[in-house]
């Protein structure tokens, strides 16, 4: 299903949670809503969800104008950070409750649900209460469940916040093999930079209620449209009024064109990469990162005079 | 906090003696001067055509008012908890006014408005209804004196689960009262069922409103507390012991809703 966001606003009291926001999510796309908490992302997706009603502006889902439709008549599956389980309902009705409200015979229902928990891997899980589940079981059932209904939409907000690092890497890419496999149109509400990457063909990135650069992976992080993304989707550090990517500044040990001069304060070995912390010239702080290789190159240690060059095609366009 | 041996055993004694002698001593007195006039007088006194009239008062008027407090409880406690309409804080505090104002001004201000010369009284009267001095007038006394136990176990519940299973169900294409009867109700059972149970508690044993709106005419209008008064504040031997025999009917009423309520609590502890 395609959704279209058209300049929604959404204000709670005297907190603005959204301000002109338009979006277009393609058909069969993954797509991930980036950003600090209080960005204005969750609300969006539950506007998408028609949990929440926008003050201003519409959402629109293949063309239609939804912006007034109640959640159950929109098509959609919702996954919440906190799995929102039906406590009182084993695993198995979990999973047809959906089913079961939309009347289907019972043998049907059996077999989408058997279907369904094989899927998740919780089979023999079938018969227990979701408290007995472990955060990640719980998770994967609360995704079986949103499937049951085959949603022609999936939107998931924080799914995997709440679970430890771990399970959370695994689940992330069961769901993208899940959403290669099913193909259904997928929103992802998500504060991790990385999970966003990993995970989504787009990134819409949000701060303060907008939506700041919407594009895929790499383009965000390598071509960002304002500071805030630059900084939010990876290490930046600010070297001659630009903000760059610490992997991207070149050291020299000789004075060259467009080079800053600075004072190494630290070495870090980190395994292939090491972390030069440097002080330049203004007394700013910033820090590099270099292959093992360059390093041993340059025989860096505490106190060494350095030329510090930032890359000079993109640096242009991101001066602040 | 570390309590010596001797420490602990003395705020034992003083908690027994406390409950013991302000509670379990005048009940157990009640129960032995029932019989002591033997087990066949006090049984007779029990089953007067006015205590089993007043037995079955008391039961009628609590088999309406519970249901009723029960359904306002919960849609009141939802409204409180769910809802996102204004004087939600006004609601709140107008709950808990039958725990601040005497029973006995309760009935007086019944009169007031169903009594005869009441706001409505002589409306009702005219059409041949009658509030006051007949048991209506029992029930919507208790009613209002038993209105907030419901909303009080139920409300807490409700926020503590949170409004997410809802939501969950309302995406997967439940409907609002679908969503209540699968999803809501079941989450808060044993905070109604807590609430029905106290609501019981309160409607069988009220008697200052009641009081002040019955006319005290056995079999009419005089339920069991109402007999209990009656009987005591009559001279006599015999009046006392028949009061005695009707306050233990009521004890053991009473008592069974108590059981009920603990069979309830643990429960309660095990779903958790």
């Amino acid at each position: 299903m395609r959704i279209e966001v058209v300049d929604v606003g959404k204000q709670f009291g005297k907190f603005t949670a959204l301000t002109d926001v338009s979006l277009e999510v393609a058909e069969g796309s993954l797509t991930a809503l980036l950003g600090p908490s209080g960005s204005g992302k969750s609300t969006l997706l539950r506007i998408i969800a028609g949990l929440e009603t926008p003050d201003s502006g519409h959402v629109l889902t293949d063309g239609l104008d939804v912006t007034r439709a109640r959640p159950q008549d929109r098509g959609i599956g919702f996954v919440f950070q906190h799995y929102a389980a039906f406590n009182h309902m084993s695993v198995r009705e979990n999973v047809a409750f959906g089913l079961r409200i939309r009347k289907l015979p019972k043998p049907e229902v059996q077999a989408r649900v058997d279907e369904l928990l094989k899927l998740v891997g919780l089979t023999a899980w079938s018969g227990q209460r979701p408290a007995q589940l472990s955060g990640g079981q719980r998770q994967r059932m609360a995704l079986a469940r949103a499937l049951a209904v085959e949603p022609r939409v999936l939107l998931l907000d924080e799914p995997f916040g709440a679970l430890d690092a771990k399970v959370r890497a695994e689940l992330r890419q069961w769901l993208r093999r899940l959403h290669d496999e099913q193909g259904v149109t997928t929103v992802l509400v998500t504060h991790d930079q990385e999970e966003a990457m990993e995970v989504a063909d787009t990134i819409a990135v949000m701060h303060e209620g907008r939506i700041e650069q919407t594009g895929a992976p790499r383009d965000v992080y390598d071509r960002p449209a304002t500071d805030f993304v630059m900084g939010f989707l990876g290490p930046a550090v600010r070297v001659d009024g630009q903000l760059v990517r610490p992997h991207d500044l070149r050291l020299a040990l000789e004075p060259e064109d467009h080079a800053l001069e600075a004072m190494v304060t630290r070495v870090v070995h980190l395994g292939f990469e090491v972390r030069v912390e440097l002080e330049l010239a203004d007394g700013r702080t910033a820090r590099a990162q270099l292959t093992r290789g360059e390093a041993n190159q340059l025989e860096l240690s505490d106190g060494d005079i350095v030329y510090v060059r930032p890359p000079v095609a993109t640096g242009a366009e991101l001066t602040a | 906090m570390r309590v010596s041996r001797p420490a602990t055993l003395s705020l034992r004694a003083v908690g027994l003696l406390y409950l013991a002698g302000l509670l379990l001593l005048p009940v157990g007195v009640v129960l032995v001067r029932t019989f002591d006039h033997g087990l066949g007088q006090a049984w007779g006194w029990m089953t007067t055509p006015a205590a089993i009239s007043a037995l079955w008062l008391t039961i009628a008027i609590a088999a309406i008012a519970v249901p009723l407090n029960t359904i306002f409880g919960v849609g009141c406690s939802l409204v409180l908890v769910r809802g996102r309409a204004r004087g939600r804080a006004i609601l709140d505090s107008l709950i808990d006014l039958p725990f601040v104002v005497s029973p006995v001004i309760v009935g007086l201000a019944l009169i007031l408005v169903y009594g005869q010369d009441g706001w409505f009284g002589n409306w009702f009267l005219n059409n041949g209804i009658r509030i006051i001095y007949a048991p209506a007038g029992i029930v919507i006394a208790t009613v209002f004196v038993s209105l907030p136990f419901v909303v009080r176990e139920v409300a807490p519940i409700l926020m503590e689960v949170g409004e997410e299973q809802e939501e969950a169900a309302a995406t997967l294409g439940a409907s609002g009262w679908q969503t209540f009867w699968r999803v809501t109700l079941p989450s808060i059972r044993w905070g109604v069922a807590y609430g029905v149970v106290l609501t019981t508690a309160r409607a069988l044993g009220e008697i200052g409103a009641v009081l002040v709106v019955s006319s005290n005419v056995a079999g009419s209008t005089l339920t069991l507390p109402l007999l209990v008064y009656q009987r005591d504040s009559q001279l006599g031997p015999q009046a006392i012991t028949g009061a005695y025999a009707a306050a233990t009917e009521l004890i053991v009423l009473s008592l069974a809703v108590l059981l009920l309520m603990t069979l309830l609590g643990s429960r309660r502890e095990v779903t958790k």
